[in-house]
């Protein structure tokens, strides 16, 4: 089946779960050192970790099906902003620990859902590199479901936060559920599931954090964003200024 | 080393014993000697507990601390794997934090008091970690000589008379050879790179080599508690027996490295096998121990902010305790989802 798909087709979708997982890698990596006590700095340490750790099994494969000999690295720090493919909420600023976890847990909740259905894909390399995220996904979800729920239900600060981090961030979710042509011409292949029996999965499981949380589902418009095709907010690149900039100021140069 | 600060004389020290104690600390000397293990609940001289909450607790601030010099480079590493490499070795040094936490606290401080204690500069860390991070082979160079020296330190206080202290050591040091390794990987392959890689290493290690040889404390001669410290079996060699050893391990890695130590007066001295340093500056370690360093300002205040900035989440999570019986609580939602691993928790 995967067969009769254009390799730039599956190249580009892979490449879409690489880069979100990588992208919001390097957010976290960002917290280490800095988080709001010890056990906190370990957990966000371990989830950047695994992220990472994702991003380079996917970018590998990614790199293979495209077949021009660009390895990991060559895809991480040497594309510009418009060729990565995250959703545009892995890209968005940490800001305070209320707004990380609120992107981590809409993000967890949407991964889960995604490695569970690419478990099962008829691309045999992106199901046992969704089944090994998967079990790294479940963990992630319990660690922000958990804060989402203690700061939701905590001080009144604490849920005033959070529930302005939720709102600030709830325009970015419909991307997440919204199928481009790409997305549908996955699903009809059975490499990916159609979005379409994500969306009531995922809506169900926020709804019930939510409801623990003591927190209101936002009324905010979710205008579907485009950076799953390149077209991402201001953010992504100053990140990647950032993340890039060794390799690109030594074109060549092994480290 | 990690605690040069044990070197300044203790506050509270309390010369003379009242009757009784005398009997009580001839026991533990013969035991020190036997060479047995000091567990929390046996009978201590103040001193002894007061000497270890010290080093324990500054050891443990030095490993916190010391995750923002090598975390300055997480969002710059220059491929994926020294990227994932580097976010474990920081990791590891805030798992080694707790380790040490945890076993100061069975000296009777809560952590919470510790944390404290450095945060309004009452207590000390390594010195090394307030020089700067600048470029991409610093990594290498942290790794490679600062993890080199903690080893050289850390070895024998696997053997220290405290328990605790001893067990945690064990697995530190397991974990601080793994990173010695991989900083000596990054060095060698700038060392193997381009002009500009090896240039970029040449300038690390003339940065990092003597502030690495200053880590192990000022010389014997100057050292006032290393004599009781030996003598409790807390330490096992002196400052300068340690750093001698370091030198001589260190020179020939340089060596093969094709990097030049920035000592002009460095000699292998045939008579006693050893390598001999030109002297060191103490006046720059005095400087940097007493808050002058280049980055002392930057890392406690980015310790600071991060515990100021915590404060509400800490909060949140007491009260959220609170309201649902007990720190153990979990919320409902996140119990639905199997995993073996900890969920994260808030201490204080």
């Amino acid at each position: 089946m995967t067969s009769t798909l254009p390799a730039q087709a599956r190249f580009r979708y892979v490449l879409r779960l690489a880069d979100t997982s990588l992208v919001l890698g390097q957010r976290l990596g960002e917290w280490v050192g800095h988080a709001p006590a010890l056990e906190e700095d370990l957990a966000l340490a371990n989830i950047a970790l695994d992220l990472i750790g994702q991003a380079r099994l996917l970018l590998a494969y990614a790199g293979e099906i495209e077949g021009r000999g660009r390895d990991e690295d060559a895809l991480a720090f040497l594309r510009d902003a418009p060729q990565f493919c995250n959703v545009s909420l892995a890209e968005q600023p940490n800001g305070g620990f209320g707004r990380t976890i609120v992107r981590q847990f809409l993000l967890d909740a949407w991964q889960l859902e995604l490695y569970e259905a690419l478990a099962g894909s008829a691309d045999a390399r992106l199901a046992e590199i969704a089944a090994k995220a998967l079990k790294e996904t479940r963990y992630h979800l319990r660690f922000s479901a958990g804060w989402l729920v203690r700061l939701g239900d905590g001080t009144a600060e604490s849920h005033a936060r959070v529930s302005q981090a939720l709102a600030a961030l709830w325009r970015f979710t419909e991307e997440l559920l919204t199928p481009d042509a790409l997305d549908e011409q996955m699903a009809a292949a059975g490499v990916a599931p159609p979005l379409a029996t994500l969306r009531p999965r995922w809506e169900g499981r926020v709804a019930e954090v939510l409801e623990e949380a003591t927190l209101k589902r936002p009324e905010a418009a979710r205008h579907p964003w485009h950076g799953k095709r390149g077209v991402h907010t201001e953010h992504l690149g100053h990140m990647l200024a950032e993340m890039q900039h060794l390799p690109r100021t030594y074109p060549g140069a092994r480290w | 080393m990690y605690t040069q600060a044990l070197d300044s004389p203790i506050p509270d020290a309390r010369p003379g014993s009242p009757a009784g104690q005398a009997a009580l600390e001839r026991r533990f000397e013969e035991r020190i000697e036997r060479d047995e293990k000091i567990e929390p609940k046996d009978w201590m001289p103040e001193t002894y507990r007061q000497t270890l909450i010290r080093q324990i607790s500054q050891h443990a601030h030095s490993e916190i601390v010391g995750m923002l010099p090598e975390g300055n480079w997480i969002t710059r590493a220059p491929s994926l794997r020294r990227k994932a490499v580097l976010i474990a070795k920081v990791q590891d040094e805030g798992g080694h934090g707790m380790y040490l936490y945890s076993a100061a606290e069975t000296l009777g401080l809560a952590r919470a008091q510790m944390l404290e204690q450095l945060l309004d500069g009452r207590a000390k860390y390594s010195s090394i970690f307030n020089y700067p991070t600048l470029t991409w082979a610093d990594v290498g160079a942290v790794g490679w000589l600062v993890d080199g020296a903690a080893i050289m330190n850390q070895i024998p206080i696997c053997r220290c008379s405290y328990g605790p202290y001893a067990r945690a050591m064990v697995r530190i040091c397991k974990e601080e050879s793994f990173h010695q390794r991989q900083g000596f990987e990054i060095m060698l392959a700038l060392a193997r790179g381009n002009p500009e890689q090896r240039a970029m290493a040449q300038d690390a290690l003339d940065r990092w080599w003597w502030p690495s040889l200053m880590m192990f404390g000022p010389s014997d001669a100057s050292s006032t508690h290393t004599a009781q410290s030996m003598r409790w079996r807390i330490k096992r060699f002196t400052n300068d027996e340690l750093r001698q050893k370091f030198v001589d391990i260190t020179v020939p890695q340089a060596e093969f490295l094709g990097l030049k130590i920035p000592d002009p007066a460095l000699r292998w001295d045939e008579a006693t096998q050893h390598y001999l340093t030109g002297p060191i500056d103490w006046s720059e370690f005095e400087a940097v121990l007493q808050g002058h360093g280049p980055c002392n300002q930057e890392r406690l205040q980015a310790r600071r902010a991060a515990h100021e900035e915590g404060r509400w989440v800490r909060e949140a999570a007491a009260a959220y305790a609170a309201k649902h019986g007990g720190l153990g609580a979990g919320p409902r939602s996140a119990s639905c989802i199997t995993n073996p691993r900890a969920q994260g928790s808030v201490h204080e």
